[in-house]
């Protein structure tokens, strides 16, 4: 091989790991970028009570029981509010979409959506927790991580996810 | 007495795999016949102790023997035979058991085909394999007992999880699933073999590319049942959530496709032996990664139906085997020098590494957001996931560049392409492309992105089918003969090259079929009274009203739904609740009205007698996501078989670079 095709060489794999180091750099940027825009996190309604405007706009998923009596349905698809709370906090949901067959007073329910301005939870996804061991909590504290881990249909997403900007 | 056969049993396993292992590599170090005959002896004692085991379960479950543990925690009398047969992996320690019994016949069936070749190797390959199943063996013996003995048997059990007797797909995925991960150690002990011995010639990558081949094609399948099955029992109308669960058998299938291509070129050019072997070592410790994730509970998820203890354990075992692994690979990666040169201006060489390299990114892109959680709250205490937009966001740009690149690559020749030669095999796929983004424009896709995989997907599609049928035109051309005589002998003498195309056209569609059928769907959620409808696009749902129906193991509540579309009746459709026997919380059952086109899908939310609250989707397209796994698995097949014979003309093909042309002009 001559001199300066060895040289050649040398150049093409110079612009070749300088392209990828550049390629990798930028893909770890938007990698980064892309998790910290689409993080949900799960909160009870203690913690979200106490976070306040700090919770406004983020991607929250609320677990707790359905307050007794809180329920009110309106009519067709849309309109169903409701009470959460862990025994000492409440937080009031308004959710849209058809609620599943388990549904009820006392269930453990986990909400998706955001904390509105006005202190209300606009959910987009209402989920009731499966787990044949869960207890409708006393004045104790909800086991956010049980009841996460209990509700059945919480890693599915469904349409109405894309559609959230945080 | 049934559980102390089992227990027996597992202790022998355990038993002769550790042996089988301390022997294996001590015939590695210091070669003979007899170490070599005793590695084998031992190999055949543990995959037949694995079958015994699990045929002991087998009866105990058809037989309602509730004496041994897991019978009682999964067993029923009152359901029906085939799913009392299908309960052995329907929770935890059934599915480690059959776990070990795939890991007996994978390990008989590599070692028996290779009892005569690769002195050097072959024990060490053993020796690790054995390993593997060592580990599976104490699994079953300590944390994951299955014949644990219950002293005061119950009359009568629980029954299996009811999303599982929901639906006959949690038949055959698992074993599919079984078969591809597990298939993996084989390619993982050939690897480490090749590592300990210190080279990977051009016979010895055979015998691992046609193992990773082979597992590849069951775990390709698997991963497309379980997104079937996702489809057809979870009900929210779907077919894949980016579930860690799910992400857990992606993970590997991503390094395994890296790996089956960079084999190809390990076998043609003796480059890459090293990225080969790490990307190999990398598959296997993915699945040891997933077992993990779907076997510990770490994660919420709607996949894991079993949660145990075992997740420290498996923990350990991966710990271990990356240790053994990083090791090896720095003590002696070094050695695996490169036979050939690897050509670095645009040709089909450059493509593959570039393939390479966007499959290890996707993985590297889905490791970060399904672990990303997990490190956040060791570290901070924060609970959250990682959304879906994440995932879409990142995977969408890579599918599409895969598709390019599957089109790109196989258009140029190995070696150096002229100028000229880039322009005539681009010009034709180019117009086809053109022609498949004109018609996606006319029937109304306007995300950038689907139509981008629309323009690449016909170029890479004509591409692949070009190059498929190349042979054949060169022998009707050279030998007179006609179009099926010109494709027997073609296809006889280079079946792996088609196998590859078939597998790309099969991949084409997939990736297409999933754009379509993401983006131009339709969703609404309804509530009906009885004798109301709704419309949804060119579909009417008229709510008949409420059905039941009694089954020996379940009752469903079904909604009638008569369905016309453009006016014309498609007849009804009935999705359900079903309540199961032992179980308390009901399952619905989503009803599909498929079609080569789209798919109406209905889902019910609630349900009583004076109203039915629904969800009900078109999903465009779904149908051939299904149809081209067909394909891509039919593909890997054809590329395997003739190397499972020995032949090795298909690698010798000659090379087809000016035929292109050829191929691109006629």
């Amino acid at each position: 091989m001559s001199a300066t095709a060895t040289a050649d060489l040398r150049r093409t794999r110079w612009f070749a790991v300088c392209a990828i180091a550049v390629a990798v750099a930028a893909f770890v940027v938007i990698a980064a970028s892309g998790i910290g825009e689409n993080l949900v996190y799960y909160w009870g309604p203690k913690e979200l009570r106490a976070a306040g405007n700090k919770a406004t706009g983020a991607t929250i998923r609320l677990g707790g029981q359905v307050a007794v009596g809180s329920v009110k349905r309106g009519d067709g698809v849309s309109n169903l509010e409701f009470d959460v709370t862990d025994g000492t906090a409440t937080v009031h949901v308004i959710s849209r979409g058809v609620p599943p067959q388990l549904f009820r007073d006392r269930v453990g329910v986990v909400v998706e959506g955001t904390m509105a301005k006005d202190g209300n939870f606009e959910s987009h996804r209402l989920m009731v927790s499966h787990d044949n061991k869960y207890r409708a909590p006393g004045d104790k504290n909800v086991d956010i991580k049980e009841l996460m881990r209990s509700t059945e249909g919480l890693e599915e997403a469904p349409a109405a996810v894309a559609k959230v900007v945080p | 007495m049934l559980p102390i056969l089992g227990r027996t049993l597992i202790l022998l396993a355990l038993l002769t795999a550790s042996a089988g292992a301390i022997v294996g590599f001590a015939t590695g170090l210091k070669p003979s016949p007899s170490g070599w005959r005793w590695t084998r002896i031992l190999a055949y004692a543990f995959a037949a102790c694995m079958l015994l085991a699990s045929l002991t379960m087998e009866y105990a479950l058809l037989t309602h023997d509730f004496s041994v543990g897991y019978v009682a925690h999964v067993g029923s009398r009152s359901v029906p035979t085939w799913v009392s047969i299908v309960s052995l992996w329907s929770s935890l320690e059934g599915s480690i058991l059959f776990w070990g019994l795939v890991l007996g016949i994978y390990i008989a069936a590599a070692t028996s085909r290779n009892a005569n070749k690769y002195p050097e190797y072959m024990p060490y390959a053993v020796g690790v394999w054995l390993a593997c199943g060592a580990f599976f063996s104490f699994l079953l013996a300590g944390p994951a007992q299955p014949f644990a003995t219950v002293l005061k048997p119950p009359l009568d059990g629980p029954g299996p999880n009811a999303l599982l007797q929901n639906h006959y797909l949690m038949v055959i995925h698992p074993p599919f699933l079984y078969s591809g991960y597990v298939g993996m150690t084989i390619p993982f002990g050939l690897a480490c073999a090749a590592l300990l011995v210190g080279r990977l010639g051009n016979d010895f990558i055979r015998p691992l590319r046609n193992f990773l081949l082979l597992s590849w094609i069951f775990l390709t399948i698997a991963i497309v049942l379980g997104g079937w099955w996702a489809y057809e029992v979870l009900g929210w109308g779907g077919y894949w959530a980016w579930d860690p669960v799910e992400n857990a058998s992606f993970l590997p299938w991503l390094t395994a496709t890296a790996a089956v291509h960079s084999a190809l070129l390990v076998e043609r050019k003796g480059v890459l032996k090293g990225w080969t072997v790490i990307l190999v070592l990398a598959t296997y410790l993915l699945t040891i990664l997933g077992t993990f994730m779907t076997r510990s509970g770490v994660f919420n998820s709607v996949h894991s139906f079993s949660q145990s203890a075992i997740g420290p354990t498996i923990l350990v075992f991966l710990a271990a085997a990356l240790l053994f692994s990083l090791v090896l690979l720095a003590l002696r990666i070094d050695r695996l020098s490169p036979e050939g040169r690897l050509e670095t201006g645009p040709s089909r060489d450059l493509f593959f590494l570039i393939q390479n390299l966007l499959l290890v990114l996707f993985t590297f892109t889905v490791l970060l957001g399904t672990v990303f959680p997990l490190v956040v709250e060791a570290v901070k205490g924060v609970q959250m996931s990682v959304g879906r937009p994440y995932f879409d966001k990142m995977s969408v740009p890579i599918g599409v560049a895969l598709l390019f690149v599957m089109g790109v690559g196989p258009a140029l020749p190995w070696g150096r392409a002229s100028a000229q030669q880039l322009r005539r095999a681009w010009l034709l796929p180019l117009g086809t492309a053109a022609v498949l983004l004109a018609a996606g424009l006319t029937l109304g896709v306007r995300n950038p992105w689907t139509l981008l995989a629309l323009f690449f997907g016909g170029f890479t599609a004509h591409v692949t089918l070009s190059e498929m049928f190349l042979p054949v035109r060169q022998r009707m051309r050279a030998h007179q003969e006609g179009f099926f005589e010109a494709f027997r002998q073609a296809q006889s003498r280079g079946q792996r090259r088609l196998g590859a195309y078939v597998a790309h056209f099969g991949a084409i569609l997939i990736i297409t079929a999933i754009a379509v059928s993401s983006t131009m769907g339709i969703s609404k959620e309804v509530q009906l009274k009885p004798g109301e409808s709704a419309t949804l696009g060119a579909y009417e749902l008229t709510f008949a009203g409420v059905e039941q129906v009694v089954e020996p193991h379940r009752v469903s509540t079904r909604a009638h739904l008569d369905i016309t579309k453009n006016g014309r009746s498609l007849g009804a459709l009935y999705p359900s609740m079903n309540q199961y026997e032992n179980q308390r919380e009901p399952v619905g059952s989503p009803a599909v009205h498929t079609s080569l086109t789209e798919d109406l899908y209905l889902s019910v939310h609630n349900i009583d007698s004076e109203r039915d609250g629904l969800l009900a989707l078109v999903n465009p397209m779904v149908c051939w996501i299904w149809i081209a796994t067909a394909i891509i698995a039919l593909g890997g097949l054809l590329a395997l078989v003739p190397s499972l014979r020995g032949s090795t003309a298909a690698a010798r093909i000659p090379d087809s670079a000016p035929a292109v042309i050829q191929g691109a002009k006629g």
